[in-house]
């Protein structure tokens, strides 16, 4: 296998461990069929993000020493969330450890983008007949800079959407406001309740009435919280995090 | 206005009562958004304009000093009188000062976001001087006894019938008229009489050029012009930052401001002034008022390059659907958020929470802020200094403990998820904001851990 000489880290979110188990097993499965060597450390929790973003990044330095004991040793650490891999990219830092903090910060990488940029690989085979819309979390989108923003004036690309388009039978659909943001934002998405509902309840619209019938995304928090609202509604529409679409029938 | 002042989410959870509102008002500002989008990509060089203005913004604040004396000593030499104030209250009794001097009771003012800052109107007011806002917007929320709740567009919150209602109340308008010519020509006529009586005239200060000591206004109305034209007195009220080296450069900025701010290549009237003309006397008034505290930190420095276009306010998801007086400071929105708690950190400690950190504000600002960083990191300072609630500050440290030992963690959340399962009640009830409007995720039987040690070990 070409890719078999990589050591590569899984980081699972600890959300994502805790309440959407076959999203990391969709990770898992889908760099193994593409040749990766990966490993689990089983002592991993989080990232640290929903204490920094919360003005506490002073309490992180025991949760990121944990992530970088768990992490030093890859030469990739993979995650399927934009947002915890772009909260290490920015803020890991271990007290006394910087040249250490540092080179974990430079490894980590989404998913998406350590398939489309590290192996190189634009077409999983991957086969998932349906209407569905994309969400592009933020931090995936204007922070890792998996699709272009539509502020700039600069060329378009999406990495999500190349590999999307190449899934047999996927039907992606065009939406209003393509890289608007969801609402979730962390402990924003109870700290400012109401504005986070309502931003959650325009993005779901925006996908219904382009006739979706499955949501997906990087960001399984994201995706979390619009299904929150889906469920509310008893909508028919469905999320689901591009690992598993992108694992749907690998060859 | 003696309103109790709301924090940010509590005021935006009475802004979202009304959800046709406030689809309207997000539709409304997404167009504007929308029309900044259209005008910057018709110009192939907007990335490297911004960057330009960034660049001469950044070399401004490394300059002040002397650049601001450069500008004070051109334009004494233009005949221009020069004053500098440390704080709002100094400002305002600058004004206060040169008004009383000349006998005048009586003034009108075109936009000018420092004398909101100021609270420059409440104060004049109070020292028996009627101020008349002769920017449409800005007398529409003048007369309705609010603050603007848009530094380009103050009246945004407002639909044409609130101005109907409101003009029909002080300005005679037939009742239920909505018709925004007929509006607009009642407010022009009302407004006539007043540039035509007023001896002062009271301006804000776009870009003031130090090499030429010059500055410039930036309106579509003309209002600026019509005021300072007919006054006897002009006064022009500027932040210290608004200084830009050269004549020269007002081509960046004059290309990024409007095209940010509405989309418009230019505003209607791009006004120079450099000296009184005879007979007339021209003042300019220098205020601080907390910049050098925000020159002096180096992380929020940059916030200071802001040009008041309002483009992060457009673009802010969390602006559209809460409004701006949620955000209870005389800047609203992003840039508000990052400058507000320079000003008052007890009082604005929820505005840099007021956002997702989307990052759009950052992309938008047409001298490249670094905004929605500075939001995160107002966050780490206003909670080092003790400006966060009480129970916030427990449950971020509890979580803390947990996510730094993984057996703790593993054992939370299987407990949490057993719970969640076998009591269901016990996190689907009011007391938790998530459950209000969306469902909890259904736990699953095992973790993503275990099942990897059933399957991979």
């Amino acid at each position: 296998m070409k890719y078999s000489h990589l050591k590569i880290g899984l980081f699972i979110p600890c959300y994502v461990d805790q309440f959407y188990p076959q999203v990391g097993i969709a990770t898992l499965e889908l760099l193994e069929k593409l040749g990766c060597k990966v490993g689990f450390p089983l002592n991993q929790t989080c990232c640290g993000q929903p204490m920094a973003n919360s003005g506490f990044e002073h309490l992180t330095n025991d949760c990121n020493s944990l992530f970088m004991g768990s992490f030093s040793e890859y030469d990739y650490i993979v995650s399927p969330s934009g947002s915890c891999v772009l909260h290490i990219k920015d803020h890991l830092k271990v007290e006394g450890k910087e040249v250490e903090s540092k080179a974990v910060r430079k490894k980590v990488y989404e998913l998406v983008e350590f398939i489309t940029d590290v192996l190189k690989i634009d077409n999983l085979e991957a086969s998932f007949p349906h209407r569905v819309g994309l969400h592009q979390g933020c931090h995936g989108q204007r922070g890792l800079h998996l699709a272009q923003m539509s502020e700039l004036n600069a060329e378009p690309f999406s990495k999500p959407e190349t590999l999307l388009k190449n899934v047999k039978g996927l039907n992606l659909v065009e939406l209003d406001r393509k890289d608007e943001c969801c609402g979730f934002g962390g402990t924003f998405c109870v700290s400012e309740e109401a504005v986070s509902v309502k931003m959650g309840k325009d993005r779901v619209a925006d996908h219904i009435r382009h006739d979706a019938e499955y949501i997906t995304g990087s960001d399984m928090s994201c995706l979390m919280h619009l299904d929150g609202i889906l469920k509310r509604k008893n909508s028919s529409v469905q999320v689901k995090h591009i690992a598993e679409i992108l694992n749907s029938a690998v060859g | 206005m003696s309103k109790v002042t709301l924090d940010h989410a509590s005021a935006s959870d009475v802004f979202n009562a009304d959800e046709p509102y406030v689809n309207w008002h997000d539709e409304t500002l997404w167009f504007v958004r929308h029309k900044r989008d259209k005008s910057s990509k018709q110009l192939p060089e907007w990335e490297a304009l911004r960057q330009t203005a960034s660049d001469i913004k950044h070399y401004v604040l490394s300059h002040l000093d002397t650049l601001l004396e450069t500008f004070e000593r051109k334009a004494k030499e233009n005949g221009v009188h020069v004053h500098w104030a440390s704080t709002a209250a100094e400002h305002n009794e600058i004004v206060l000062g040169l008004l009383r001097k000349h006998n005048i009771d009586r003034m009108v003012k075109s936009k000018s976001m420092l004398t909101e800052e100021c609270h420059m109107n409440d104060f004049l007011a109070k020292n028996g001087i009627e101020v008349i806002d002769t920017d449409l917007g800005e007398r529409i929320v003048q007369l309705r006894n609010e603050p603007p709740s848009h530094i380009v567009l103050p009246a945004i919150h407002l639909k044409k019938q609130d101005i109907g209602v409101l003009f029909h109340e002080h300005l005679g308008t037939e009742e239920g008229a909505t018709d925004p010519q007929y509006l607009t020509e009642a407010a022009r006529q009302h407004l006539r009489d007043k540039f035509l009586t007023r001896r002062a005239a009271l301006t804000g200060v776009n870009f003031a050029v130090a090499e030429t000591g010059g500055f410039v206004v930036s309106t579509n109305e003309g209002n600026a012009d019509m005021g300072a034209h007919l006054a006897d007195i002009h006064i022009a009220c500027m932040g210290f930052e608004k200084i830009i080296p050269k004549q020269e450069h007002l081509g960046v900025f004059l290309r990024l401001l409007a095209r940010s701010a509405t989309g418009q290549p230019i505003t209607t009237y791009s006004s120079h002034f450099k000296k009184p003309r005879e007979g007339q006397e021209m003042h300019i008034i220098l205020l601080d008022n907390g910049r050098s505290t925000q020159l002096g930190r180096e992380d929020f420095r940059n916030s200071l390059k802001c040009i008041r276009c309002g483009a992060c306010m457009n673009t802010c998801p969390v602006y559209r659907r809460s409004g701006g007086h949620s955000y209870h400071n005389a800047v609203a929105g992003p840039i508000g958020s990052i400058l507000a708690p320079n000003l008052d950190m007890t009082k604005n400690a929820d505005l840099p929470f007021a956002s997702t950190l989307c990052g759009s504000c950052s992309n938008v600002c047409p001298v490249k802020i670094d905004i929605h960083d500075q939001l995160y990191k107002w966050r780490q300072v206003l909670v080092k200094q003790g400006h966060v609630p009480k129970g916030k500050e427990i449950g971020i440290k509890a979580m803390s403990v947990v996510l730094s030992q993984p057996r703790f963690y593993q054992w939370s959340g299987k407990l949490g998820r057993a719970v969640m399962k076998a009591m269901p009640f016990v996190v689907n009830n009011s007391l938790n904001p998530w459950y209000k409007n969306r469902e909890m995720p259904e736990p699953p039987q095992e973790s993503f851990r275990d099942w990897y040690i059933r399957n991979r070990k």
